[in-house]
């Protein structure tokens, strides 16, 4: 008796602009995010933070803190001396310098954040009263507060058991780029010093324990973007069986970005401390303590150098570049991506990436969207403007003279990827994106447009950003699918949403793989005690890795619901089509059973009674999916901006983005994340920028320091996309998450660069700020017409 | 909130919210915020910077837009308060409501309910047609997530069908 | 980033509120819209021991015209204010500078006054009532009085509010005919706190020439500053294109102010000079355009 399995997936749910089941609850104030829920009797927690970039600590006095009424517990790094294990880096590399990182400091602090100590109380209000009441004995060291302070002969040591402040110095090769330099006929060399700052969600950083005394598990909530990650790492803190803690994300979390996708101290300290109390204690951190403690990208400076010859087009790419890692290496993913992100969508035969990766004694950096991106981006496309000018040729020109045609796929860079493997592209359409994007800009008239306008004073100018991004990333991320006892089918993913729709888009997958109507179908996601393994949401992967495994559950889960109605059914037949809930034959569909008359016989069998013959016993599925490589999407970006030369303010007159996320399961969703990332994007090309001194005390510590983009600062978009589907997994997708925000700084700077052209103003610092503008201005006088 | 452990000072609060009234006893420094989420349990508003900024917290006092995390508890005493509960009717969400689920003017939520509110106050002032108009309403909340263009289609949208289109009339 | 402990306190006379003030002193902070108390004291940049609120008091959430003069209670809300078409039309200056102030969901709670007694330099109210010449009402247990603009802010965040005083009321007179004024900021975002702002206005003669003007800085200094050196330069001239030019060169000589990582000291004085030539401007336009209406 064979069933048929390999029914051809229609996309019916797939490509749909389905609006989305998770806005009911949302829209109605019922969201279900971590301080919402209903958690009786837990405790709340207040972590007292260093005041110093880099200290001895010489002694910690506790004793008024607990006196305070209202204060349960209070615990330093020498009063949870179990668990006070070094968390490893997520991203490693064999010559990293990995300085231990703790949960919380025990004899050192290394930047202003870094947990000392944890208060538990009956409310927040209580435990920050304690926190003033705890006294902190601290010998000053000398703090490091740069990547030039980091790198500087004879610099105090950002820790003091480093033989240096560099983490980690590595290099990518292709072909031979000093004898390429050498013989070249034309070079040009920029330095470009680009910052970002945090991810900023809206909803901080929480954690919530209990321990489950009758069970023996800890159960952890935690607003993570990686539940897994985090449970492996308590874990191990902890020497503790992987089943004994079950993790769960809360179904709604209020933005991750990337910052919620590391494991911090407070995640293990918390468990821990709710352990020791025999309480639940729950962590909701507030918004001074994201500012200092939660991590961000921060500044990268950037020495290039390109080859090109009399046509612009490139020989040999040099970039050297220093990375802000800040007090430890939680991880070195955004440097990483960084080093194999230069080269973008050009051909280049020679290549040199090269990373100092520098500790620092600031707040550890990691991902935020973009993840690194942004700054090889900056720094490529800044130079072919820059090879443009030189040769008196249009940069739109350069750039097409350069772009990897669509034939050329899979395209091999010659370097490698974060992920272990050759960077190699999978597939895109460059050129036709570049296209587009010119011509929905109106690029050419806006050049004759420009023309005109600069003989009236006016300063305009125009600006394009290309980019690849490497998405989809491995190593798995696994599904499981099961017909429950109600007649529904249950997908049940590993990773956890923030905001992307998972329980939308999986269901929309799970509907077209198995040919059933969606109605019957519901996700939930993000629980350690639901699925055994998983890696977690960033790098724009979910779609290109939860999507296939979704696909692969749901496929071997109709084959298993046939082949048990074809055994009720008494037939021979492996032809079955769902209609509404009811599993019916394809050339008779009065001929039927129910999804719940097949789970009574597949799932809840009758007690004692043997199983009929041929029929699966349980009704569930489970698919991993590893992808061979990761996949890259696309985009171009192009802006025309108008810079006021008194006060430096830019106005962006308009902005095309075109975008290549392969096959778009959602179009309503993918293109808000496409202009959400945009957002996050002009935050990070004019506005966003944390701030430190010399001592590495941070100086932007609210929203009163620090500009998030309102519905004022971002310009309205055209976006478009075209659809190079991957051959890396069977759904053809690719990421969507960060394209928005990947080249804005790059292509905003272009744009503000070529409007100050007539001044030879440079610029080389992202973001691209008024008194920056003014600035490069300052004491030029523009060139006659 | 536990206010059986603290020896604090409290006062008793009566509000009014969504139509109906609550008496509850509260310590004098606990925010609007914290009062509505946790002695009310109405978690709908949500915090997300506790300075005054972001906006995730507004809510109507009085009929006015007010960040609630700019007031304390015992201020509100007396007071008509709408919060985002208190928009739909029973399981029929409100116009505006239904915009922001139709233009996908939401990702994560978080910010949702203190935009949704921030709104409804601009939309009972008067229409809001234009781009430009839309987006000085929704300026004074943040979002992270969705770039506003959603929202800003969703506001013009839900004025239309709310205000009537004037040009027309 | 939760308040610290206070004695909580709602008066409901002034004399109460008073009297509150005279027992505790500096420990006591008078509470009014609370947006700029309230997030100080979530930082615990400020913990008093007394908080004293006013929103109960009777009587103080006026905005009413006397005669020329117009005065506003401790209580109006600045959203009020934005709204008095009749106040918007007679001092154009509050109006257009309130637009600036946040946005409205704190203009809501916000009061006039309580943006003066916090007496934040940077803020759009404190250099607009300095440009008005307003008079600020305190009341204590022993008496009122009254202290000018130009006295009552004296340093960051410092004014001449004692701490037995309460601000009841602010007070300015209408503008006299053939008075123009513009406010002009520059933010980084809008509704930030401004990195420079300039209220400016003119009184024109006859004879087309400034009678008396007020060039009012925000953001420069500790307090709002009257540009002196451009209000002279402007006595007596017609606003022309080389006293414009003029005006902005003088500004940018006559301010000293602080730079910090985000806006370096050389390009806020640079901003305000810019700012002041264009407020300027505006009010000549104003003056251009109310001769236009006459000519007609």
């Amino acid at each position: 008796m064979r069933t048929s399995t390999a029914a051809p997936l229609k996309h019916n749910m797939i490509g749909t602009a389905m609006e989305r089941r998770e806005d009911h609850r949302l829209l109605t104030g019922h969201g279900k995010f971590l301080d919402d829920l209903d958690m009786p009797d837990t405790l709340e927690a207040a972590f007292l933070r260093s005041d110093f970039g880099h200290a001895r600590i010489l002694g910690i006095d506790t004793s008024a803190a607990l006196e305070l009424p209202g204060v349960v517990g209070v615990f330093t790094g020498g009063d949870i001396r179990p668990m006070m294990k070094p968390m490893p880096a997520k991203v490693a590399h064999p010559a990293l310098q990995e300085m231990p990182r703790l949960p919380m400091a025990l004899d050192e602090v290394h930047y202003v954040g870094e947990p000392v100590a944890v208060v538990v109380a009956t409310s927040r209000y209580i435990a920050e009263d304690a926190l003033e009441l705890i006294e902190i004995d601290y010998e000053e060291l000398p703090a490091i507060s740069s990547t030039a302070a980091a790198l500087a002969p004879g610099a105090p040591l950002a820790h003091l058991g480093a033989k240096d402040n560099i983490a980690v110095h590595a290099v990518q090769r292709a072909g031979d780029a000093d004898a390429a330099f050498a013989a070249a006929p034309h070079v040009l060399s920029g330095t470009f010093r680009i910052t970002r700052g945090g991810g900023h969600s809206m909803e901080c950083r929480a954690v919530a324990a209990r321990y489950d005394t009758a069970a023996r598990q800890l159960v952890v909530w935690d607003s993570t973007q990686a539940p897994h990650y985090a449970r492996n790492a308590l874990a191990n803190l902890y020497d503790m069986h992987e089943d004994d803690i079950r993790l769960i994300a809360p179904a709604d979390v209020g933005g991750g970005f990337g910052p919620k996708a590391q494991f911090y101290g407070e995640e293990a300290v918390i468990p821990w401390v709710a352990m020791q109390l025999r309480r639940p204690v729950k962590w909701i951190e507030d918004r001074r303590e994201n500012f200092i403690s939660a991590m961000m990208e921060r500044t990268q400076t950037h020495r290039i150098k390109v080859a090109f010859d009399d046509d612009g087009k490139l020989i040999a790419m040099k970039d050297v570049f220093e990375h802000d890692q800040g007090a430890y290496v939680a991880g070195l993913q955004v440097p990483m991506i960084t080093l194999s992100t230069v080269p973008g969508q050009y051909k280049i035969p020679n290549i040199h990436t090269e990373l100092y990766s520098c500790y620092t004694n600031m707040v550890p950096t990691s991902s935020v969207r973009g993840a690194g991106r942004p700054q090889a981006v900056a720094a490529m496309e800044r130079m072919m403007d820059r090879i443009a000018e030189y040769l008196g040729l249009d940069p739109a020109e350069v750039r097409r003279r350069n772009l990897i045609q669509p034939d050329e796929f899979p395209y091999k860079v010659g370097i490698m990827f974060r992920d272990g493997s050759p960077l190699t592209y999978d597939s895109g359409n460059y050129p036709e994106l570049l296209a587009g994007t010119l011509e929905r800009l109106d690029y050419d008239g806006w050049r004759r447009r420009q023309v005109e306008l600069r003989a009236e004073g006016r300063l305009i100018g125009i600006g394009i950003g290309c980019y690849v991004e490497g998405c989809g990333l491995g190593p798995y991320e696994g599904a499981k699918a099961r017909l429950t006892n109600s007649g529904e089918v249950l997908v049940t993913l590993a990773a956890a949403p923030q905001g992307q729709g998972y329980e939308t888009v999986y269901a929309q997958i799970a509907s077209d793989a198995m040919g059933l109507d969606m109605d019957y179908i519901r996700v939930t996601t993000g629980d350690t005690g639901r699925i055994p393994f998983g890696q977690g949401t960033f790098a724009s992967r979910i779609t290109a890795t939860a999507g296939p495994a979704v696909l692969q559950a749901c496929q071997a889960l109709r084959a298993r619901i046939f082949t048990t109605a074809a055994v009720m059914l008494k037939v021979e037949a492996d032809n079955f089509v769902f209609r509404g809930d009811r599993v019916c034959l394809a050339e008779d569909e009065s001929i039927s059973v129910t999804l719940r008359e097949v789970t009574q016989v597949a799932n809840v069998g009758k007690h004692g009674i043997t199983l009929l013959r041929g029929v699966p016993a349980g009704l569930e599925t489970q698919a991993y999916f590893a992808p061979e490589r990761a996949a890259y999407a696309s985009g171009a970006h192009a802006a025309v901006v108008e810079v006021d030369p008194e006060t430096g303010r830019i106005t962006v007159l308009k902005y095309v983005i075109g975008h290549d996320c392969g096959t778009v399961i959602n179009p309503l969703l993918v293109d808000g994340q496409v202009l959400g990332g945009f957002a996050a994007g002009i935050g990070n090309a004019m506005y966003e920028e944390q701030f430190y001194d010399e001592s590495a005390q941070p100086q932007t510590t609210s929203y009163l320091d620090f500009s998030l983009p309102s519905s004022m600062e971002v310009p309205p978009v055209e976006l478009f996309h075209i659809q190079s589907p991957s051959p890396l997994n069977p759904l053809g997708a690719k990421g969507a998450g960060e394209g928005g925000t990947i080249p804005a700084p790059a292509t905003i700077a272009n744009a503000t660069e070529d409007a100050l052209r007539s001044f030879g103003a440079r610029i080389n610092e992202m973001p691209v700020t008024p008194p920056r503008v003014a600035a490069a201005i300052a004491g030029r006088v523009p060139a006659a017409q | 909130m536990n206010p059986d452990a603290s020896d604090e000072a409290a006062s008793q609060v009566r509000v009014t919210v969504n139509g109906r009234e609550y008496r509850a006893v509260t310590d004098v420094r606990t925010t609007l915020a914290d009062f509505l989420r946790h002695g009310l349990g109405l978690t709908g508003t949500h915090l997300g910077c506790e300075h005054g900024v972001c906006g995730a917290c507004t809510v109507l006092l009085d009929g006015a837009a007010v960040r609630s995390c700019l007031m304390f508890a015992v201020q509100a005493d007396g007071a008509k308060i709408e919060t985002v509960e208190g928009l739909a009717e029973g399981d029929e969400l409100s116009p505006l409501q239904e915009s922001f689920h139709r233009n996908h003017a939401l990702q994560c939520g978080f910010c949702t309910a203190g935009f949704l509110m921030s709104v409804t106050a601009a939309l009972r002032e008067g229409p809001v047609e234009t781009d430009e108009q839309a987006r000085e309403v929704l300026s004074g909340n943040i979002c992270r997530c969705t770039g506003y263009a959603a929202m800003i289609k969703a506001v013009q949208e839900t004025s239309m069908q709310v205000h009537g289109d004037k040009a027309a009339s | 980033m939760k308040p610290p402990r206070f004695t909580y306190h709602a008066p409901t006379a002034v004399e109460e509120a008073t009297g509150l003030l005279a027992d505790y002193h500096e420990d006591a902070k008078v509470l009014a819209g609370g947006q700029s108390l309230i997030p100080l004291l979530s930082f615990r940049l400020a913990a008093p021991g007394h908080l004293i609120d006013i929103n109960r008091l009777p009587g103080l959430d006026h905005v009413e015209r006397a005669g020329n003069a117009w005065r506003i209670g401790a209580l109006a809300r600045q959203r009020t204010v934005e709204r008095s078409a009749e106040l918007a039309a007679a001092v154009p200056l509050l109006a257009q500078a309130l637009a600036n102030v946040a946005h409205p969901q704190i203009r809501n709670r916000g009061t006039i006054c309580g943006s003066l007694a916090h007496g934040d330099s940077s803020a759009e109210l404190p250099a607009v009532m300095t440009a008005l010449d307003a008079r600020m009402t305190l009341v204590s247990a022993g008496g009122t009085r009254q202290v000018g603009a130009g006295d009552f802010f004296q340093f960051h965040l410092t004014t001449a509010i004692e701490p037995d005083e309460l601000l009841t009321a602010v007070e300015f007179d209408s503008p006299v005919p053939r008075t123009y004024a513009a406010f002009e900021e520059f933010a980084l975002r809008r509704g930030d706190f401004a990195l420079a702002g300039v209220a400016a206005t003119a009184t024109f003669g006859a004879d087309d020439r400034i009678e008396r003007c007020r060039v009012v800085a925000a953001g420069v200094a500790p307090t709002p500053l009257r540009l002196a050196a451009v209000e002279e330069l402007l006595a007596g001239s017609e606003l022309s294109a080389p006293v414009l030019a003029a005006a902005k060169e003088a500004a940018y000589r006559e301010v000293t102010p602080m730079g910090d990582s985000r806006a370096d000291s050389d390009y806020r004085r640079h901003l305000l000079s810019v700012l002041v030539r264009r407020a300027l401007s505006a009010v000549l336009s104003k003056h251009g355009a109310e001769q236009e209406g006459e000519r007609r």
